[in-house]
């Protein structure tokens, strides 16, 4: 990455980050419903991730996905009206913070049972090399979803259609409450499995995006060149508990610390400051992303209520719900 | 064209026939390639469209129906085979949670135009687990489009319907029905998802029914009118859309109403389309309605056990019989 484009990731980070802070707080001030489960320290995989991808290729994701949704062009404001059930939310506050999509932008979804969408990635990536398209597909997944029967077959099927796919691993060391550890047999529970469907399985760090920025872009182009699937494991930590209703007690302090010391923008602002980028610069990136995040909030905050009659729409093509004649 | 067509052939025509029409359907399932399925029902869809279009797949429902899913998201129509129904519980997730629900949790933004095909039902004494009627599955799914028909004709109809549908539709072709014959439906034949047939016309019950069990109604109807009643049976063909309509015109006329199922009685679709007409057709009926079900047991192994599950034509002349004499 040259200056500028770490720069930019940067940027995005940052956005992401604040996002999911405002996301927090207006959980505390009774304005979001339901759950959420924050990407906080994730950041670098998703921005490092589309740093490499091209804007046609197709992203899946899972329920722990605002920094996917919004590293793939959706804004902050249309995460957060989603999350806060407003009629100008991204999925008409059909899908809420779990299922965060925009199809327009490559988007193709955050999915919610643990593994399901390794598969469907696999079929777009079909799709694509059925229309004669270079595009790729990606899917990024948890640590926990290694253990998912859809994760191996998905793989099996990638690897002998020699699909154009990447299977994105974000190892946070936890699925929910359980240390990934204590319940795999092997010690880096996606790329030690790579072997065993004879594709490539490389670990990253997660936390760093110029690494994940290289990595992706590699095995981008040789998945483009006809040369199938790469399994890649980036390995990272998430800042706060499973979701919201989690302390995450159960991660040993010293853990914890290192880990926040760590922490992706950190990480991108040592990065910049080694390639000469001034710290005034940086915070003008993070004036804006403040900024950018504030006028969001207040954007959401205004918008209307989701529309009850939106409930009965939306389940067909047709845009009906109609089950009978 | 031959002047007679097996259901069986119809499922292969019917697929083929779209394949000709529309270069992005695509097929994929386990051994549905050089070997025509396991049912014969992909016989010489590899020879004609080849393997860009006809895929074979290794023994996983979920990649099979997920991979589906992810290229019918971005722009395929793909037709996925899974061999026995009883499988589709391998890929449920996928039927259940994923399919149905993607394009009302994103607000509109995604279609998902794809068929899965499978095949249904009891009477060839394949056990318990490679036996069962499982379109009731289907129907507890909001969602799913559910095609089941009964005859080669209706198979290629359907099958057009199915496929160019944007919505996604589990399509049951009855195991029972493979091998039976029909006149072969002029080209383009569509018959829209959704809509009932009157196949049988009479003044005295309505017998509703769907897949296997339509040849059963029309049996027991034929044994029916020799004693004097006549006996209306209405193909049902598709369980979403459902067509209540041609139910509740039919009631008028015959004012008596029999479901014949092959799904177990509990949670069958007799109860959805009974409670319907309890809410909306009471005025019509001259007498209770009446569900002829399956027993809800695993489906056994031996042809006596079998059909004293299933329905069968004497089960369901007996339930007319009593009907009648209300
Ligand atoms: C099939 C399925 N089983 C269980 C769950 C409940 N659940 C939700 S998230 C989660 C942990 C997943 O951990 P991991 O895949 O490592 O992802 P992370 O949350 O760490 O991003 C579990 C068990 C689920 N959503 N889906």
């Amino acid at each position: 990455m040259d200056p500028a484009a770490l720069l930019a990731a940067y940027e995005q980070m940052t956005v992401i980050r604040r996002t999911e802070k405002a996301a927090h707080d207006l959980f505390l001030q009774g304005l979001v419903k339901g759950t959420t489960h924050l990407a906080a320290g994730h950041e670098a995989i998703a921005v490092g991730a589309s740093a490499a991808l091209r804007p046609d290729d197709y992203v899946f994701a899972t329920y722990r996905g605002h920094h996917h949704a919004m590293a793939r062009g959706a804004t902050p404001e249309e995460c957060l009206a989603e999350l806060m059930s407003r009629a100008t939310g991204l999925c008409k506050a059909k899908g809420g913070s779990m299922h965060l999509t925009k199809a327009s932008t490559g988007m193709l979804g955050s999915y919610a049972i643990v593994g399901a969408h390794l598969p469907m990635a696999a079929g777009a990536a079909w799709s694509a090399r059925l229309r004669g398209t270079d595009q790729i597909a990606v899917a990024f997944f948890g640590d926990g979803a290694t253990n998912i029967g859809a994760f191996h077959e998905a793989l099996n099927l990638a690897a002998v259609w020699k699909l154009p796919v990447l299977f994105v691993c974000e190892n946070n060391l936890y699925m929910e409450y359980t240390p990934i550890a204590d319940v795999t047999a092997v010690a880096r529970p996606a790329a030690d499995r790579a072997p065993a469907y004879g594709i490539p399985g490389e670990v990253v760090d997660g936390n760093d995006v110029v690494a994940v920025q290289e990595t992706v872009a590699r095995l981008a182009a040789r998945a483009r060149a006809g040369d199938g699937p790469a399994l890649l494991e980036a390995q990272t930590y998430r800042h706060f508990g499973h979701s919201r209703a989690d302390p995450a007690t159960y991660r040993p302090a010293e853990e914890v610390e290192r880990w926040l010391k760590h922490d992706p923008l950190d990480l991108a602002r040592g990065q910049l400051a080694e390639m000469g980028v001034a710290e005034a610069v940086l915070g003008e990136a993070d004036e804006r992303a403040t900024a950018v995040v504030r006028k969001a909030v207040e954007a959401a905050k205004a918008a209307p209520p989701a529309d009850p009659d939106e409930a009965l729409t939306d389940v067909w093509a047709d845009g009906g719900a109609a089950w009978r004649t | 064209m031959a002047d007679v067509i097996s259901y069986r052939e119809a499922v292969a025509e019917g697929i083929a026939r779209e394949m000709r029409r529309d270069p992005s359907v695509v097929c994929l399932g386990e051994d549905i390639g050089e070997a025509g399925g396991v049912f014969k029902t992909t016989v010489g869809l590899f020879k004609e469209f080849g393997p860009q279009r006809v895929w074979d797949t290794p023994i996983s429902e979920q990649a099979i129906v997920g991979a589906a899913m992810g290229a019918a998201m971005t722009g395929m129509r793909p037709v996925a085979e899974i061999m026995f129904s009883d499988f589709l519980a391998c890929c449920w997730d996928y039927l259940a949670n994923e399919i149905p629900k993607v394009r009302y949790m994103t607000g509109g933004q995604v279609t998902v135009p794809l068929v899965v095909r499978t095949a249904n039902g009891g009477g060839l004494g394949f056990g318990a687990q490679h036996s069962q009627a499982t379109e009731n599955w289907a129907l507890t799914v909001p969602g799913l489009k559910i095609a089941a028909p009964a005859t080669p004709a209706d198979v290629i109809g359907m099958m057009a319907a199915a496929i160019r549908s944007d919505d996604p539709v589990v399509f049951f072709e009855h195991k029972g029905l493979l091998a039976s014959k029909g006149t072969p439906p002029p080209p383009d034949h569509v018959v829209e998802l959704g809509r009932a047939a009157v196949v049988r016309e009479g003044a005295d019950v309505t017998l509703v029914a769907l897949a296997s069990m339509v040849p059963v109604a029309l049996k027991a109807a034929e044994l029916l009118s020799g004693e004097g009643i006549e006996a209306e049976v209405v193909d049902l063909r598709c369980l979403v859309p459902l067509d209540v309509t041609t139910v509740l015109t039919s009631l008028g006329r015959t004012s008596r109403l029999v479901t014949v199922e092959e799904n177990p009685y509990q949670g069958g679709w007799g109860a959805t389309l009974v409670s319907v007409v309890a809410d909306e057709g009471f005025d019509l009926l001259d007498a209770p309605v009446r569900r002829v079900a399956g027993d809800c047991v695993p489906l056994p192994f031996a042809d006596a056990l079998e059909e004293r599950v299933i329905p069968t034509v004497e089960k369901v002349v007996a339930t007319v019989r009593g009907l009648a004499a209300y």
